[in-house]
Formats: structure tokens, C-alpha cells, sequence
């Protein structure tokens, strides 16, 4: 046996161990490091860290409204991750599905609180999901072509597609499909009765559940089917992917249009399962926040739903903390800047650790 | 501003030691690109550098513009030992190098490239510098536009900007890699006089080229590397008494003779059988990039061996992918056993017996980051048995590739371990066995030893012999003159995109020379 055999063989040996290794410094690590630097700043603003945490812990996760409350939250942003699953391990940066998102949601409500008039419900909701996925869909077709046929890097198309597509939103509310009942600019409300249905004796909305089958299908469909490997090879070396004879260009619109399509999903299961409507300015961006999630989920479906469960729950708690402790809600976005922060740290030096070992 | 102050720089005299290798050698995995070579460039002469693919000519140059070091052996330069470890310490050791492939930035001006890698807190001496490129204009005749965008200039006129910015750096030593393979006749021969102009300077110029007539007519002496090793030299004296026919022959010899036998394990020759692969004046589009392929007709019979020697970049790729279904095809035909492929697709050619395996094994072949396994099915995603509507069969998958692990030896930890942590050698093996699983009938192979060690070697060319042996057609496309004449019956030669003729092989000493000839653009040896 030669030399780098017998490392390759001591390196397959170690990596049995290595994945717990992993785990803790590049997912758990930052974690915790994260909570802690966002205390010291919580600490210089004269607030006990811990008195913050507790709330957010309680109202979040421990006091049985919360937690439906967390759970109902955790719906869209479920299915934004199934988009960004797909379009992440094929090797696709859509980054544009705060846009996607939006226009799906404002699809949505603009369609069912008219259609309700006259169909029933079922077929109203089902009508609301499937326009919203096109929509979404349809907003990345631009950035798709781009980049399939002329290799225009996606980051920044969707990036700008996500701009419009808001601003768009916000257009399509105030102008088009504006309320003529009220005074608010918002679009028609579907009636509490007519949204999605309640799960049994809960608040909790059932698009939890369509948001969980939507990540495990999605998850499913990458790791395990045919055309999850073919996106997964396009994603992965596309020169290989064009020698084993796939079709790179299609199967990168195939991406765009699943992952696009997903994030209008999520706008439609916001919308027909919790708002009702869409207020003019309204833009949660919820994109932007599951994206650093679903990377630190390594793409994997059970750990991005594990992960945003606790995401969920930290939105809910941060929201009645806000009120109680008197911290800003958008202190949120202060922890989850350093999670990202610590997350870079980690990946930068397990690589690095990885190129003097290897 | 060191460099560009020192207008009037004295250049070491004509005939001086410039630069030189001693006892030169540079192994990378696998290969020794360089094996105890001992050369010495003169001020004023053109030096020339002649040697097929892999003769070690790169190496060289890598070593003398600091981007690798020698294993064993050193460099000297002006007479004296050196190491240069950086491309900085070899231009502070007054070598300039001109890559094939410009070194410019497309997006600043000429000026701005020139003073690039100055002392980053002066003031770039822009009247200084106009007056240097005045006296490179008149002595010279270099034509360097100061306030072009360098991206929207001609390749000829980056390349005098190459020169022109090596000239400022006073440099004592220029070494022009492949530097008329970009240009037109008329580009190369402006260049081959100025080279002629800056030796007569003192310069020690060191020039590496493919073309024959270009060494002969712009060199003051050449040098011939083949595998690694120095194979020979033409001195000044020798040089201008010969005749260009005669030099180019000498040149030749020194390039492809071997002066041995033929190799004593060269494939016997059967009697072939009927044609399995036809291509018929076969088209491609070409463009700033790729060579187009022109009338490209050859067939290939039952049980043979159909060798395509040439020098690398000469359409090799492009026919390998034209037949492969990867590369379409503007004109001409393509029959497998007797149908005309047409428009078919990647995998529509595949399942009729067309397979290819490429020259690119880590960027094309394979997915480095995926197990071996998925490598084993991955040109036949979502076909069973391996998957059953449209879901994956791990455990058949995974029988597959333990199977072909054990059939082609491959050396893995196991059929879970991601192909690239495996060596070239064994991703050759799992690529080989990929294209021979099923009904293969022609397979096209692209370089297949390139890279590989001595081992592997022998045991792919094995493996080629046995699959014409079970009666299917080959096609061999290799720069490896050796490995052809080993196993091709025939050997087409391929340049510039074109057939420039086909040999019978007959394994004698001779084939090289005349595979050489063909190469390198003599037109009479091919009758």
C-alpha cells in the first residue's frame, strides 16, 4: 500500500468520530458563541442577558400559546427552505426569494378573497397555492435564462429580481388590487373560516404540515431520486454533468423554477393560512433570515426543520420580550448576525484544519 | 522605482552564461517531468526549446520564472548558483518570461500594466517610462499604445507590451513560451526578428516553439528535451551550415528517433473485421478558443486499434467530444455500424455503443465530491436496474461499483468513498470500467495514460488491448507517440484540426520519424 492510500484509509477510519467533532464546532459552536457575544451586548446595554434568554425561552417555546404560535410561524418559512434546499445542493444561489416570496403572497390574496365568492374552499386554496407557485416561478425566469444560457451569475440577478419583485408587490397592493372597503391599503381578506384549517383544538395552522412534507419531499427528491442526482452532478461539476449527457441548461431552469416556485408556495401558505391579505409595505423577509439556516443545516431537510423551529421560536419570544424586557424586536437580527459571523469563523477554520491535516 | 531607473544597465557580454540548469530534475507525483538536464543559455543568442508534449519544456520554464523549484540539481544564473523561489525573485534575477497565454490585465491600460508590481507608494514615473518606450520604439520597433485599454488590443500587440515591459525591468534573460502559437506567419516572423534584434542586443532569449521552421530560421542554437530528459543540441556553428531541409530532419531525429527496435510487447495486428465507426468529413465551429475540426474522415474496424497522434490542442478534444455527442457537428456524418448517428444525444450514443472516455478525469469525468459508487452509474441516471421509477437502489448501486471495483482493481477504501480522494490512476480504472459496462462497441479514448504512473500505465494499455482483442473498435487519441505505436494498427495524424495523413503502423524504429514529420507540418513524408 502506498503512502496516500494509507492516509486515505486513516482518514476514512477517523471519520466516524470526526462527524460529532464536526457537528460541535461548526454548528453547535457557533451557536453558542453567538448567544454569548449577543449577551455581552445585551450586558452593555444594562440588561441581564439571562432575564432576556428566559423570556424568549418561555414566551417561545414553554407557555403553550407561544409555542403554537411558533409553530404556525414556522410554515413559510418551511417552505422557503425547501426552495432554497433545491436550489442550494444544485449548486444554484437564488437569493431571490424575498421577491418570490412577495409576489406568490400577493397572488394569493389577491385571488382566493374573490374567488371564495363563488367556488368552494378547497378548490379556492388550491387555486391560491397553484397561482402563487407560478408566480414565484415566473419571477425568476429572467435570472434562469441568464444564467442557462448565458452564464450570468445568479447571486446577482435574483438579488435585483428580489428588489423589483417587492417593489412590484407593493405596486400590484396600492394600485390594482387594492380593498376598495377600507382605508388601509391592503388587498380583499380572506375570511378567518376560509383559511387554511386550524389543526385540532390548537391555533396552529395546518400549513405546518404542508411546510413539513414540502422540506422532507424536498430533501427526499435531492438525496434519493434520479432527477435529485442529476440536479445534485449539474450542481456539482457541470462539465461532468455535460459529459454524462445531461442537459445542464434545462435542468438549471428545472431548479429555478422548483426553488422560485417554492418561495411563492410560502407566500401563499402566509397569506392563505395566517394573514388573510397583504398590507401595502408589507415584507417580513423572511428569505434572508432562513438562508443562513439552511446553511448551517449543511442543506440537510430534518436539520433545517430543526433549525427553524428554533428560529421560530426565537421570532415569537423576541416579539413579547420586546414588550416585557424592552429590548428592540430587531435584536433578533443582532443575534443572527453573529451567528453568521461565527458560523464563517467556524467553516474558514475547520477548513483550515483540514488543509494542514490533509 | 529600482528598475526603470536604471535606463542604461550593462548586459553581461555576448556568449556570457545567462542562465542555466545543472543536473536539473523535477518529479511530480507519478512522473519525472525533468530528469537531470544540464543546459546553458548564452547572452545573445536565441535559444530555442524544442520537445513534444510532456518533454519537460514547461517544467523548465516554470523553474526559471520561480513557480516551482528543482528536486535535485540547481539553477545559475550570470554563472552563479541561484534559487529563485518566487516569480518575483526570478525577475529580480533579471528574467522575464512571456506565457503562451498573456499575463496582462485586460482592464487597466498599457501604461498601468507596465508600471504594475512597482513600488506601490511612488508615484508611477509616467515621463520616465514614456521615455523608455520611445528608445523600445526606435530600437525595437515595439508598438506599445501608453493609454490603450490593454483588453481591446490585438494578441500580437499584448505580446510586444509582454516584451516592452520586460525590457523597463532591464531584464538579461527573456524566455517567450509558445509565443507564436497565437500569431499570424506575418505576426510570428516580426517576432522572430525582434527576437534576432534583442540577442544582438545580449539578451539572452529563450524561445519555445513547436514549429520546426521557426527554430531553424529565428534560433541561434536548440535544444531538444524528449520525456524529461535532454536529448540533444544544435550548436550555433552546425546550425547556420545546414540547410533548412537538413536542420529540420536533424531536429526531427533528435525529437522522435529512438534508434531502438520496436517495442517487443507491440499488439500484433489482426486482420480486421467490418467498419464499426465511419466519420465522414466531419465539421465543427471553431472560435477564438477552440480550433474548428475540417473534413475529419477515418473509420475504424472490428477488433482494431485506430491511433490519432498530434500535438496537444490540435483538435484532439474536439473530435473526441463530436463523436461523443458533446460537441455538435456543423457538417459530414458519423456511422456506427453502419447508422448514421445524426443529432443523437450524449446518451442516446452511449446506449448504442459509443463510449468516450475523457482526457479530463477529475474535472469532467467525475464528481469528486460523490462516491465512487454514484461515479459508476452516473451516466446512466435513472436507468435501471439502478433505479426503479425514478428512485435510487442504493444497495444495487453499490453491488455495481464493488463489482467493477474488484473487476478493474481499483484501490479504494470502499465503493462510499468520494472519487476524488482516490488517485488519478484508480479514477481511470472506475471511468474505464463506467464506459465498458454494458454493450460497448467503439470506444474513444482520449489520452488515457496521461498523467498516470508507470503501473497504471501498463496496466490500462492492457486493458485497450483486450477490449480490441473482444472485437471492439478503439480509438486512441494520445500525444504519446510510444503508447501508439504499441498498440494502434493505424495511426491517423491529426494538426490544426485536420487529418494530415494516416501510417500503417509497423512498430518499426522508423514510425516515429515519420509520425514526427507529419507533426510537425512536412508535407511530403506523408506519402
Amino acid at each position: 500500500m502506498s503512502v496516500a492510500e494509507t492516509l486515505e484509509t486513516g482518514a476514512e477510519a477517523r471519520a466516524g468520530t470526526g462527524r460529532w467533532r464536526k457537528l460541535l464546532v461548526v454548528t453547535l459552536g457557533p451557536i453558542a458563541a453567538a448567544l454569548m457575544t449577543s449577551g455581552l451586548i445585551l450586558l452593555l446595554f444594562g440588561i441581564n442577558p439571562l432575564t432576556y434568554y428566559g423570556f424568549v425561552l418561555q414566551r417561545g417555546l414553554l407557555s403553550g400559546l407561544g409555542l403554537e404560535q411558533t409553530l404556525t410561524r414556522m410554515a413559510p418559512l418551511l417552505f422557503l427552505a425547501a426552495g432554497l434546499i433545491v436550489a442550494f445542493r444544485a449548486g444554484i444561489w437564488n437569493l431571490g426569494v424575498d421577491g418570490q416570496f412577495l409576489l406568490g403572497a400577493v397572488a394569493a390574496a389577491a385571488l382566493a378573497p374573490l374567488m371564495i365568492l363563488w367556488a368552494p374552499g378547497w378548490l379556492t386554496l388550491l387555486a391560491g397555492f397553484a397561482l402563487a407557485g407560478a408566480v414565484g416561478a415566473l419571477w425568476s425566469v429572467l435570472p434562469a435564462l441568464l444564467r442557462a444560457y448565458q452564464g450570468v451569475n445568479e447571486i446577482i440577478t435574483t438579488l435585483m429580481m428580489t428588489f423589483l419583485g417587492v417593489s412590484l408587490a407593493n405596486v400590484l397592493v396600492k394600485l390594482i388590487f387594492l380593498d376598495p372597503g377600507t382605508t388601509v391599503p391592503q388587498t380583499r381578506t380572506l375570511p378567518v373560516a376560509d383559511r387554511l384549517p386550524r389543526l385540532f383544538d390548537t391555533s396552529i395552522s395546518s400549513g405546518l404540515i404542508l411546510g413539513l412534507i414540502a422540506v422532507l419531499a424536498v430533501h427526499v427528491m435531492m438525496t434519493r431520486t434520479a432527477f435529485g442526482l442529476k440536479l445534485r452532478t449539474v450542481g456539482a461539476n457541470p462539465h461532468a454533468a455535460a459529459h454524462a449527457g445531461l442537459s445542464v441548461p434545462r435542468l438549471t431552469m428545472a431548479v429555478f423554477a422548483l426553488s422560485a416556485g417554492f418561495a411563492g408556495l410560502a407566500g401563499a401558505v402566509d397569506i392563505l393560512g395566517v394573514q388573510g391579505n397583504v398590507r401595502a409595505d408589507w415584507n417580513p423577509a423572511f428569505g434572508l433570515m432562513v438562508i443562513p439556516l439552511v446553511f448551517l443545516a449543511r442543506f440537510h431537510g430534518v436539520g433545517s426543520i430543526i433549525l427553524i423551529f428554533f428560529y421560530s421560536a426565537l421570532l415569537i419570544g423576541a416579539e413579547s420580550a420586546a414588550r416585557r424586557v424592552g429590548v428592540p424586536q430587531d435584536f433578533t437580527l443582532v443575534l443572527v448576525a453573529n451567528l453568521l459571523i461565527f458560523l464563517g469563523l467556524a467553516e474558514y477554520l475547520d477548513h483550515r484544519r483540514k488543509r494542514t491535516e490533509g | 522605482m529600482r528598475d526603470l531607473a536604471r535606463s542604461d544597465h550593462p548586459l553581461p557580454a555576448k556568449g556570457a552564461d545567462a542562465v542555466g540548469l545543472v543536473n536539473v530534475t523535477k518529479r511530480f507525483p507519478g512522473v519525472v517531468a525533468v530528469d537531470d538536464v544540464s543546459l546553458t543559455v548564452r547572452a545573445g543568442e536565441v535559444h530555442v526549446l524544442l520537445g513534444e508534449n510532456g518533454a519537460g519544456k514547461s517544467t523548465i520554464v516554470g523553474m526559471l520564472a520561480g513557480l516551482q523549484e528543482p528536486d535535485n540539481g540547481h539553477l545559475t544564473v550570470g554563472g552563479g548558483r541561484v534559487r529563485l523561489t518566487s516569480p518575483s525573485g526570478s525577475l529580480e534575477a533579471g528574467i522575464s518570461t512571456v506565457f503562451q497565454h498573456g499575463m496582462l490585465v485586460p482592464t487597466l491600460t498599457v501604461f498601468e500594466n507596465l508600471v504594475l508590481g512597482d513600488t506601490w507608494w511612488h508615484r508611477p514615473p509616467r515621463a520616465l517610462v514614456e521615455r523608455r518606450i520611445a528608445e523600445l520604439q526606435r530600437d525595437f520597433g515595439l508598438d506599445v499604445p501608453l493609454d490603450a485599454l490593454t483588453g481591446e488590443l490585438s494578441l500580437g500587440q499584448q505580446q510586444q507590451i509582454e516584451i516592452a515591459r520586460a525590457l523597463l525591468r532591464d531584464s538579461t534573460v527573456l524566455i517567450l513560451d509558445e509565443a507564436t502559437s497565437m500569431l499570424t506567419p506575418a505576426g510570428a516572423d516580426e517576432l522572430g526578428a525582434r527576437m534576432r534584434l534583442l540577442a544582438g542586443r545580449g539578451l539572452a532569449v529563450i524561445f519555445i516553439t513547436h514549429k520546426l521552421s521557426e527554430a531553424y530560421r529565428f534560433g541561434d542554437r536548440i535544444s531538444v528535451l524528449k520525456q524529461g530528459q535532454f536529448a540533444g543540441e544544435i550548436p550555433p556553428e552546425e546550425l547556420r551550415g545546414q540547410t533548412e531541409v537538413d536542420a529540420v530532419e536533424h531536429m526531427v531525429r533528435l525529437m522522435f528517433g529512438t534508434g531502438s527496435a520496436a517495442p517487443a510487447s507491440r499488439r500484433a495486428t489482426r486482420a480486421p473485421g467490418p467498419v464499426r465507426l465511419a466519420v465522414d468529413a466531419l465539421r465543427t465551429e471553431g472560435g477564438a478558443e477552440v480550433l474548428a475540426l475540417r473534413d475529419i474522415s477515418l473509420e475504424v474496424r472490428e477488433g482494431e486499434v485506430l491511433g490519432v497522434a498530434g500535438i496537444d490542442g490540435n483538435g484532439q478534444k474536439q473530435l473526441a467530444e463530436a463523436l461523443a455527442g458533446q460537441r455538435p457537428i456543423t457538417q459530414g456524418s458519423v456511422l456506427l455500424d453502419g447508422t448514421d448517428l445524426g443529432r443523437a444525444s450524449v446518451a442516446e450514443r452511449r446506449r448504442r455503443g459509443l463510449r468516450y472516455l475523457t482526457d479530463d478525469r477529475l474535472s469532467e469525468g467525475s464528481v469528486g465530491a460523490f462516491p465512487v459508487s454514484e461515479n459508476t452509474v452516473l451516466k446512466e441516471i435513472g436507468a435501471p436496474p439502478f433505479w426503479t421509477a425514478g428512485f435510487e437502489r442504493p444497495g444495487r448501486i453499490a453491488a455495481h461499483a464493488r463489482d467493477l471495483i474488484s473487476t478493474y482493481a481499483v484501490r479504494t477504501p470502499g465503493e462510499a468513498t468520494p472519487i476524488g480522494h482516490l488517485s488519478g490512476g484508480n479514477i481511470q480504472k472506475v471511468l474505464l470500467g463506467r464506459e465498458l459496462t454494458g454493450d460497448a462497441r467503439v470506444v474513444v479514448f482520449n489520452k488515457p495514460t496521461y498523467g498516470l504512473d508507470m503501473q497504471n500505465i501498463t496496466a490500462s494499455r492492457k486493458r485497450m488491448r483486450e477490449i480490441a482483442e473482444d472485437g471492439r473498435a478503439v480509438l486512441l487519441i494520445s500525444t504519446d507517440l510510444d503508447e501508439l505505436i504499441e498498440l494502434a494498427d493505424r495511426i491517423a495524424v491529426i494538426v490544426e484540426g485536420r487529418i494530415r495523413g494516416t501510417l500503417d503502423n509497423d512498430g518499426s524504429g522508423e514510425m516515429r520519424l515519420r509520425i514526427g514529420r507529419l507533426m510537425v507540418g512536412d508535407l511530403e513524408a506523408a506519402s
